[in-house]
């Protein structure tokens, strides 16, 4: 019961708190999920190509699995619970008081402070994904002898071209799953 | 009454279909919102949906959720709300409950484990393009720049928790902005 109500209320905090959806909520979600032993950074990151692969939004599906993992079916109810009701709570006010909202001096001027905050967070965010995916042991020389260190970092390389050249992200999580397979068999 | 029934009723088929095929969640959304809400079922208007989206980004939560919540709401009041936003949950919730109870099983040989090791590489270029997209969408000037750099070093390197920097920058945005507007009225 207990690890229910946790579960709703951490993600209803991260609900409430991250203005920008998608992945503007990932470093809130990491933060908490990673606090509360839920998941390790690896599984994280795995879960957000499976989330890139399957439909509907990153935050619903990651309150799901999160919920799943420690809850079951109830964990899952209530961590999707807890993402959805700020949102629905909040849209239903702004809804009724649209045009003050529209014109709000205060809304825009948070916002001009939380666009980029965003974009801090998420670097933040790039750095510690960076680190599971260069060093999954831990930060030291050795990862410059370690011939998976230059495979990932191949992989990452010619990922990003396909990601700038806007090829879609399921294309690019079916090459770099390849790759991954091959390498582990061949080297 | 019966009348906006049958609405919400029609509203949480709708974002049924929503959810159920739109990958990458927020964003590729819209397109389809618009198709099925505007072009087919004519409830709202076009300039709705820019409206919809611009409340959508500057209120907390998944992007998806709050249009879903909107146009419900729009269309017919609280209960219409209501689905459309059970609507849009709904597919991810059911797939990703199937998803997680294979995942464990999966992941445990030894070919998947390799398939990760590359797929979270690629997923780092994927949250680096999108970083990239955001920025490129983020208004620039020198307090923008500063609010960056401090909730990076701050989350990065200081350990402070995200949700003091998110507050910390919402009052550093209403403050400055204050002033900034106190002396263009000067």
């Amino acid at each position: 019961m207990m690890a229910l109500l946790e579960l709703f209320l951490t993600f209803f905090k991260i609900g409430a708190f991250t203005v920008g959806g998608g992945y503007a909520m990932l470093p809130f979600i990491q933060e908490e999920v990673l606090a509360h032993g839920w998941l390790e950074n690896s599984d994280l990151i795995n879960f957000i190509a499976v989330s890139e692969s399957t439909p509907g939004p990153f935050a619903i599906n990651i309150a799901t699995y999160v919920g799943s993992e420690v809850g079951g079916i109830l964990g899952s109810v209530a961590a999707t619970l807890g993402v959805v009701l700020p949102s629905f709570i909040i849209i239903l006010i702004v809804a009724r008081i649209y045009d003050k909202f529209k014109s709000s001096s205060a809304v825009k001027g948070v916002m001009t402070g939380l666009k980029p905050a965003v974009i801090g967070l998420i670097g933040a965010a790039v750095l510690s994904v960076a680190e599971t995916v260069f060093a999954p042991n831990g930060l030291s020389v050795s990862i410059f002898s370690e011939i998976g260190t230059y495979v990932s970092l191949i992989i990452f390389a010619l990922s990003a071209v396909l990601a700038f050249k806007k090829v879609h992200p399921i294309i690019i999580i079916l090459i770099s799953a390849a790759l991954g397979i091959a390498s582990g068999y061949l080297l | 009454m019966k009348e906006n029934f049958k609405k919400a009723f029609t509203l949480f088929l709708t974002f049924l279909k929503i959810g159920a095929f739109t990958f990458g969640g927020g964003y590729a959304m819209i397109p389809l919102i618009q198709k099925e809400v505007v072009e087919k079922k004519k409830w709202i208007t076009d300039e709705d949906i820019l409206e919809i989206v611009a409340i959508a980004e500057s209120t907390p939560g998944p992007i998806a959720i709050n249009s879903a919540t909107f146009v419900g709401f729009r269309v017919a009041g609280f209960w219409g709300a209501f689905f459309a936003t059970l609507g849009v949950v709904l597919p991810s919730f059911v797939i990703i409950l199937i998803i997680s109870y294979i995942l464990n099983e999966f992941q445990s040989i030894e070919a998947v484990k390799y398939a990760f090791n590359g797929i979270r590489a690629g997923v780092l270029a994927l949250i680096l393009k999108a970083l990239y997209t955001m920025y490129k969408k983020c208004p620039k000037g020198l307090a923008s720049y500063i609010v960056m750099a401090g909730a990076f070093i701050a989350t990065a390197f200081l350990n402070v928790p995200i949700l003091a920097v998110i507050i910390a920058c919402a009052l550093f945005g209403l403050i400055s902005s204050y002033i900034a507007k106190r002396r263009a009225k000067k």
